[in-house]
């Protein structure tokens, strides 16, 4: 049961509503059925909402927007909610893993005492769910990764990993949208591109969707690059 | 069509205007002009809306020439000035630039962020609805990039579509303790940590861009660890790491953080902190959201008003004949060249 949310100002054009301290689906499930509901009513003055793993962000002009208002409306609307757990999209990622692909694969194995196929077979296996996106443009959040293969982050992170990089760290899972400095382990690479600022949709994924990796061979990685490169999400949508 | 050349800037010289909003959810920090009232203040002297994109100077001035055609210009911000082949422009004064001559921008002197807009603004192609220019996302600006030597920006305008402006306002502040609404997580500190917040001086580190402003002051102890999941970030959140040393988080913020947020400053004094140089002292002063609201609407009030506010400059104005109108009239500070304290 997910108890009566907060109401935490953020001075005076922001307020954030609050549903727990913890990452949880039925937590994350309320934050994106309140993100959706003030979107629709889309209340006077509203700038935008920020959905994360545990709360709602809704920002607005402070002149324009009635604040008891939008207050009540946040009140009244929480009281019989549901979590948005019904997803919509499950996405097939292709992965290759290991090698030039993903670089710490051998190392994240040997750490967990098992053979790199094993790790490839426990990361491909899990459904991840899209907490939150933030960071930098299209970075996924992921939870549901196996405990089994959690590895606490590098000790020297690394100033650039390149787009596309399938990454743990912690119990966390993530795709990298561009290239950019990481501390958590590369396991390998995918073509999918998660923003694309020339593709329409720019971002491929929401909070909400689910991921499902599929390892591929190394040798298909050419002809999908080729696709993404030309636009195509690559990404499959699963009928769930 | 007439382009703007860049001969020299600084590092940081970028394209920016009200920012890039709707995409926080994807990831994407809203960026935008640090001292909005600035912004506004340049663009209306040469007949934009106030939050067209302009040039967004940092630290740094830069030199300038055009080709094509004239432009009407304005600078507003920081106490920087602007000079047309040596001649320099009065301060919050309009001014045509010809073909062939060069115009110089000097360091913003009161503070950080100065304002350089053209009548018509620039035809440059902005990505997801702005054309404010974002480091990390390598978005916005020219080609997802800040301004350098030899860039050159087309623009929309012309010189000859109105004669040069000046503006003699000032924005609405009393110089003060900048406001703040406490929390989100102000319940993350003892009441003791709060009251130290509040009654305490804090200086602007050297450690100030458009991300956050690194404060330095006393520590500033949580009472239940400095971990939190996730959760959104704002322009003006106050966070404070483990260090205890707070962090007024800026235009290019990221869009979720995971330290606790002690305040938030209010957004009618986000422009003038954002103007606070390195090695400022200041105080923060806690509000309710009423008073937090009258300043807000305050500030809009007199953005609205500053069309009404311009007067032509009908004569080859200099310095001197601004002073002498001044000792005349009584009314014009034009030697107040500076939008704040």
């Amino acid at each position: 049961m997910v108890p009566t949310p907060k109401i935490l100002p953020c001075g005076d054009s922001a307020v954030t509503i609050e549903f727990g301290d913890r990452i949880d689906p039925d937590v994350n499930g309320m934050v994106l059925a309140l993100d959706d509901i003030i979107r629709a009513r889309a209340p006077v003055g509203l700038l935008e909402t920020v959905p994360t793993y545990r709360s709602l962000t809704v920002q607005f002009d402070p002149v324009t927007t009635d604040y008891d208002a939008l207050i009540r409306l946040v009140t009244e609307e929480t009281k019989d909610l549901a979590p948005r757990n019904a997803v919509g999209r499950r996405w097939r990622v292709p992965v290759v893993y290991g090698g030039d692909f993903g670089s710490d694969l051998d190392e994240v194995a040997q750490i967990h005492g098992m053979t790199p196929n094993q790790l490839i077979e426990i990361h491909s296996s899990a459904i991840y769910r899209i907490y939150m996106i933030g960071f930098l443009p299209g970075f996924t959040y992921l939870g549901g990764l196996d405990k089994r293969i959690a590895t606490s982050r590098r000790v020297q992170p690394r100033a650039k990993i390149p787009a596309g990089t399938i990454m743990i760290g912690g119990e966390q899972a993530g795709i990298a949208p561009m290239d950019m400095p990481s501390g958590w382990h590369n396991l390998g690479l995918t073509p999918v591109r998660p923003y694309a600022p020339e593709r329409d949709p720019v971002f491929l994924f929401a909070a909400g969707d689910e991921i499902v990796f599929e390892p591929v061979d190394a040798s298909r990685w050419e002809a999908l690059e080729k696709a993404a490169r030309a636009g195509e999400p690559v990404a499959e949508e699963m009928r769930p | 069509m007439t382009d703007l050349l860049v001969k020299s800037c600084g590092p940081m010289t970028t394209l920016q205007d009200r920012g890039r909003l709707g995409f926080q959810g994807f990831g994407v920090s809203p960026s935008g002009a640090m001292d909005r009232r600035a912004l506004a203040m340049a663009n209306v002297l040469v007949g934009n809306a106030p939050e067209t994109a302009a040039i967004e100077f940092m630290n740094l001035g830069g030199s300038f020439t055009c080709e094509g055609g004239d432009l009407h210009v304005a600078l507003v911000g920081a106490g920087a000035a602007m000079s047309i082949d040596g001649t320099p422009v009065p301060p919050q004064t309009s001014a045509i630039l010809k073909e062939g001559q060069v115009l110089d921008i000097g360091h913003p002197r009161t503070g950080t962020f100065a304002y350089f807009a053209i009548a018509g603004g620039f035809a440059v192609e902005p990505q997801l609805g702005s054309l404010s220019f974002h480091l990390r996302s390598r978005l916005g600006g020219l080609n997802g990039a800040a301004l350098k030597a030899e860039d050159r920006l087309p623009c929309r305008g012309s010189g000859d579509e109105r004669e040069p402006m000046q503006l003699v306002v000032q924005p609405p502040e009393d110089g003060g303790a900048i406001r703040v609404m406490l929390g989100p997580q102000d319940d993350y500190f003892p009441s003791e940590t709060i009251c130290l917040f509040l009654e305490s001086d804090f200086t602007v580190s050297p450690q100030a861009d458009r991300m956050g402003f690194q404060l330095t002051g006393p520590r500033l102890e949580h009472a239940k660890g400095f971990n939190i999941v996730s959760d959104g970030i704002v322009d003006g959140h106050i966070q404070v790491p483990g260090s205890g040393q707070p962090i007024v988080l800026m235009r290019d913020r990221q869009t979720a953080g995971g330290y606790p947020k002690i305040a938030t400053v209010i957004s009618a004094d986000l422009g003038r902190f954002a103007q606070l140089r390195p090695g400022t002292t200041l105080r923060f002063r806690a509000v309710e959201r009423a008073e937090a609201l009258a300043a807000a609407r305050g500030l809009k009030d007199w953005l609205a008003a500053l069309p009404s506010q311009l007067t032509p400059v009908r004569f080859n104005l200099t310095t001197e004949h601004l002073l002498s109108r001044n000792l005349i009239g009584g009314t014009v500070d034009a030697l107040a060249s500076t939008p704040h304290e």
